[in-house]
């Protein structure tokens, strides 16, 4: 297991996500809400670019004429035949145990607490001390 | 087989499609002023709201600003390209809506000329179905003569809700006119269907309902080009069913051939089982391939079809049930069949050459 910095948490606000690269694997990096979650870019379906599909509700019914919304914004549709997917787990909404994206979890981290040394940390495109002034933001970092 | 020979590949449903403005320059102007004028009708039931804009992929608008499958730069980028294609049959879905003849023959025409010359013409990779007005016969079988000796155009789309069943008489000369020419009767799911639901029971509420029962137009289709002893008048005739699924055909044939022992006096020009005509006649594309949940049900599905030489890979790009070639078909199946069914297949059917 390897840390990599993906970004600052200032440029992923609220309902926003980043498409990053890391280790040869594109990982969509969302914020929900404050908290950090990252999932593969690939549909374990027929290998869409999940992680660019919209972000909606989780929809539900208890009877004919009753719609309950919830989760706004956490679930993700596959651009290619919508397959549902929980942003926070990975887990599709039709097959939760045997459909699922692959997840890793995001660190966020303090700036100054990456600073070498780190020897498990692989410097991604921002690296902290090409940074100076930003040294104070905190960063997050994805550990696959 | 080696894996390198896999990477050969024809895609048999390719949608491009033909804005009005694209296709104003290709219509004579009497027709312009009529289709700016008085414009299309409205198709009744037939467009359910789809989850998906345009049915579309979400990733196929093209940044050009047209809609998904208007601009073959893109559709190069995102299709050809990006898997190793080397001949993808285009079906444009411009609907024939049963307006006044010469307007609906106008179009068709229109369309034509603008696949040849935006697409066929641009684009070497690419060939394409003909559009006809095939609910007027002669109309049809004048435009299939105008281009019956292009072999860019492959085959004659018709959508698979006609008004009437595809088998009567009135449908006969243009059946006719393309075995003449070789060229097959590409049958692609859609259509305005003379106004009937696309269920036998009535018109369903969702989209998941009409989508799930684009099988059912096919299947009213294959009992009808069968029952009428087509297949004896047009030896020839040979027809590719477009996104009709493949599960349900063996059983519906089982019970076709049944019913047909019981009741063969009847239809007594049909000199073969049901399932026999089938067999020689058709081809099916594999889009929307079917899903089981185990892998030895799809190999026993298509045991159970036993047409492993009529099956034609399609992708329907940019579609919204799009399947990727990479995944469409499971690494259960041979390599030899799924070679057959990704490439060799449609060559032999419709005698492309790749390099």
């Amino acid at each position: 297991m390897t840390k990599h910095v993906v970004g600052t948490v200032a440029e992923i606000p609220p309902g926003g996500r980043k498409l990053v690269d890391v280790a040869g694997r594109s990982i969509g990096i969302f914020n929900l809400g404050g908290e950090f979650f990252a999932l593969r870019n690939r549909c374990p379906h027929q290998g869409g670019a999940l992680c660019e599909g919209p972000l909606g509700s989780c929809i539900s019914s208890a009877g004919p004429g009753h719609y309950e919304m919830s989760r706004g914004g956490e679930i993700l549709r596959c651009p290619w035949h919508g397959w549902e997917f929980d942003v926070r787990t990975g887990q599709s909404w039709f097959d939760p145990k045997g459909v699922r994206v692959k997840n890793y979890e995001v660190a966020v981290v303090a700036g100054k607490n990456l600073k070498p040394p780190a020897p498990d940390l692989v410097p991604g495109p921002y690296v902290a001390e090409t940074y100076p002034v930003s040294i104070e933001q905190n960063y997050l970092v994805v550990e696959l | 087989m080696s894996t390198a020979s896999l990477t050969r590949l024809v895609d048999c449903d390719i949608h491009n499609t033909i804005t009005a403005e694209a296709l104003m320059p290709y219509l004579p102007k009497k027709w312009q002023e009529y289709h700016r004028e008085f414009g299309r009708r409205q198709l009744p039931g037939d467009f359910y709201p789809k989850a998906m804009p345009f049915a579309s992929r979400t990733d196929t608008w093209p940044p050009t600003g047209g809609p998904p499958g208007s601009d073959l730069n893109f559709l190069r980028r995102q299709l050809l390209d990006a898997w190793p294609i080397d001949i993808g049959v285009l079906n444009t879905l411009i609907t024939i809506r049963n307006q006044e003849r010469e307007y609906d023959a106008a179009m068709a025409t229109a369309a034509n000329a603008c696949q040849i010359a935006e697409w066929l013409e641009p684009e070497p990779r690419l060939r394409a179905s003909l559009l006809v007005p095939f609910e007027d016969a002669p109309l049809a079988v004048a435009e299939i003569a105008r281009h019956g000796s292009d072999r860019r155009f492959v085959q004659v789309l018709i959508p698979s809700r006609t008004s009437l069943p595809l088998g009567q008489r009135k449908y006969w000369p243009v059946l006719g006119a393309a075995a003449e020419r070789g060229l097959p009767i590409g049958l692609h799911f859609g259509g305005w269907a003379g106004g009937f639901p696309i269920s036998g029971a009535g018109w369903p509420a969702y989209y998941l309902e009409y989508h799930t029962g684009m099988s059912q137009t096919f299947q009213a289709q294959l009992i009808s080009l069968i029952c009428e002893g087509v297949f004896e008048e047009f030896p020839d005739l040979k027809i590719v069913f477009i996104e009709a699924g493949l599960g349900w055909i063996a059983p519906l044939l089982w019970r076709l051939d049944r019913s047909w022992k019981h009741l063969r006096a009847e239809t007594p020009r049909l000199r073969l089982k049901p399932s026999e005509y089938f067999r020689r006649h058709f081809w099916l594309t594999t889009q929307p391939i079917e899903e089981p949940p185990e892998p030895a049900q799809f190999t026993a599905m298509l045991e159970h079809l036993g047409m492993n030489d009529h099956l034609l890979f399609s992708s329907d790009y940019p579609h919204w049930d799009f399947d990727s070639p990479d995944h469409a078909l499971p690494s259960i199946l041979p390599a030899g069949v799924r070679q057959a069914i990704r490439h060799d297949n449609a060559c032999a059917l419709y005698g492309l050459k790749t390099n």
